[in-house]
């Protein structure tokens, strides 16, 4: 068998074998409804509240402040529609987020401005960070709800999540943070940060898929998304589901042990690539060069489209990702991409490399062997690349 | 997504490149758009003598270029007009719906390197190729 590097992390991990080990009884033997009254239950509702307060140990907050979800966009959806509608009671409607959320936050607001919220998206500048200044003039007296993401999906760039807490604490606004990029990654305490809500997804740091978990910070009013049984406090309805919730506390708890290693070994690999691919005529790093999640590289590559360099790595066994209209299956490049303000023709040019503790120093080794070529070759029979290079000449 | 013909024109793209002595050149697409093709044509005695292709794009649009050089080369300029993006599409074995717009435009740069041709030889070329879509205007899929 050829090369293999998986090198998109942030799309999701592979699962923990530990996790996967961990899971197996409730996928098994354990198949009991957590929320029964019988004996036979009662194992099933143990993992799944150890599992809550694993995750409540990693983030620092209370074990009743964690509910579990199906996902990251879930949590997202939850947070934002249900404390939207509750602050409408203390004559709030105005929401402050950021032009580069990820679309289950934008999406999430589009729905909302359509019944009447009113919101305002901050600009990200081109280094791709929020400036707190600008956050605190845009708050009002109507704005209820601050969501500002903690790490940037595409680009990685990591906000000033404890800075943005503080204001919005002065000002008496909640702050929800869109986390499932940082947690594992980044030092995360919700209480030291001023984080009132908070969303993570399993499978980002080697969880299982369709798992998330909200934290709410107790007191807050919300209201919930998914009516029905008495599940999560009666906040969340479903049964529930204890080998993926049973699978997210260890994988947080396994993520936070090894965040140190992982993230030393993962700056080694990215910085590697960024100072090798950097030499590559007309490329540039999209996001701040220190302040992005380590295990983050993203790059443009002028004259070359996204996709046709993606499908070519792939044929080189390396799996990445590009915020090129072609591969977001719309026409438009990454909407996070042109919020740093690239050009459409830059964008298309995007390559997004992602790490994680499976990836070593040999992986970066080969990528930087193999692009150089692939650009050169792409570069060779493109029309956009000799219209660079004249410009350059004129 | 794609087909072995897909993957295999954009692996092993057929007459990419230049040509020196080229008497009609087409160029389509824009950069906003992620695609820009450009055709080069050796037109001799009314037949496409040889033919070079270079795109900026996606693998689809590397695909239909380099498989619509090939449907042309050889043949008279006349049938080579009549290269439909259909038929490009149907020679690929069929694309994903959103990269229909990659086979326009591999017809439009067609039309538009013989458009040039006639252009060069002091005839008009608008009875022969009809319009050009030259920055896609046309296109359905794409809001620029």
């Amino acid at each position: 068998m050829g090369k293999f590097i998986y090198a998109d992390n942030a799309a999701t991990t592979a699962l923990s074998p530990k996790v996967l080990e961990g899971m197996m009884p409730y996928l098994t033997t354990e198949y009991a409804n957590a929320s029964s009254l019988y004996a036979f239950g009662s194992a099933a509702k143990e993992a799944v509240e150890k599992a809550r307060n694993q995750v409540a140990v990693a983030l620092g907050a209370r074990d009743n402040e964690i509910y579990f979800t199906a996902g990251g966009s879930e949590a997202d959806n939850w947070a934002i529609k249900g404390y939207a509608h509750a602050m409408l009671k203390k004559g709030k409607n105005h929401i402050i987020s950021t032009k580069f959320e990820h679309h289950a936050v934008l999406h999430t607001l589009d729905a909302l401005a359509k019944q009447g919220f009113e919101i305002t998206l901050l600009d990200v500048h081109s280094d791709g960070l929020v400036r707190v200044d600008e956050l605190k003039a845009a708050i009002k007296d109507t704005t209820g709800l601050v969501t500002v993401m903690y790490a940037n999906n595409e680009i990685g760039t990591v906000q000033p999540i404890a800075e943005i807490g503080a204001v919005c604490r002065e000002k008496g606004v909640v702050f929800h943070t869109d986390a499932v990029q940082a947690v594992g990654n980044v030092e995360i305490d919700v209480k030291a940060q001023n984080i009132d809500m908070l969303s993570l997804s399993a499978h980002k740091f080697h969880g299982p898929k369709g798992m998330g978990a909200l934290y709410i910070k107790r007191g807050i009013p919300f209201g919930n998304l998914i009516d029905g049984g008495a599940q999560e406090n009666r906040r969340r309805a479903g049964t529930e589901n204890t080998a993926g919730i049973v699978g997210t506390g260890i994988a947080i708890t396994e993520a936070v042990a090894t965040m140190k290693k992982r993230n030393e070994k993962c700056r080694e690999i990215s910085n590697y690539i960024m100072d090798n691919c950097l030499k590559i005529e007309r490329s540039r790093v999209n996001g701040d060069r220190t302040k992005r999640l380590p295990g983050n590289v993203n790059m443009c590559f002028e004259g070359v489209e996204g996709e046709s360099l993606l499908l070519m790595l792939d044929a080189k066994g390396i799996c990445a990702s590009s915020g090129s209209a072609c591969t977001s299956g719309s026409l438009d490049p990454s909407h996070v991409l042109l919020s740093i303000g690239l050009k459409h023709e830059v964008a298309h040019g995007s390559l997004r490399l992602t790490f994680s503790d499976d990836n070593t120093l040999d992986d970066a080794k080969y990528i930087c062997e193999v692009l150089p070529p692939i650009i050169e070759r792409l570069r060779a029979m493109s029309p956009l690349w000799d219209k660079i290079k004249s410009e350059e000449n004129n | 997504m794609y087909t072995k013909q897909v993957m295999d024109h954009f692996e092993n793209p057929r007459n990419v490149g230049e040509l020196a002595d080229a008497n009609g050149i087409g160029e389509v697409g824009n950069a906003k758009c992620g695609d820009i093709m450009k055709i080069f044509l050796k037109v001799e005695n009314g037949i496409i003598a040889d033919v070079r292709f270079k795109t900026y794009g996606c693998a689809s649009a590397i695909a239909t270029s380099s498989i619509a050089t090939e449907m042309i080369k050889g043949q008279p300029l006349e049938k080579a007009i009549e290269l439909s993006n259909k038929a490009v599409v149907e020679a690929l074995g069929g694309l994903p719906p959103h990269k229909i717009h990659c086979s326009v435009l591999a017809e439009q740069a067609i039309k538009a390197a013989v458009a040039d041709y006639y252009t060069r030889q002091g005839v008009d070329p608008t009875p022969f190729v009809g319009k050009i879509d030259h920055d896609c205007e046309h296109c359905e899929g794409c809001g620029h």
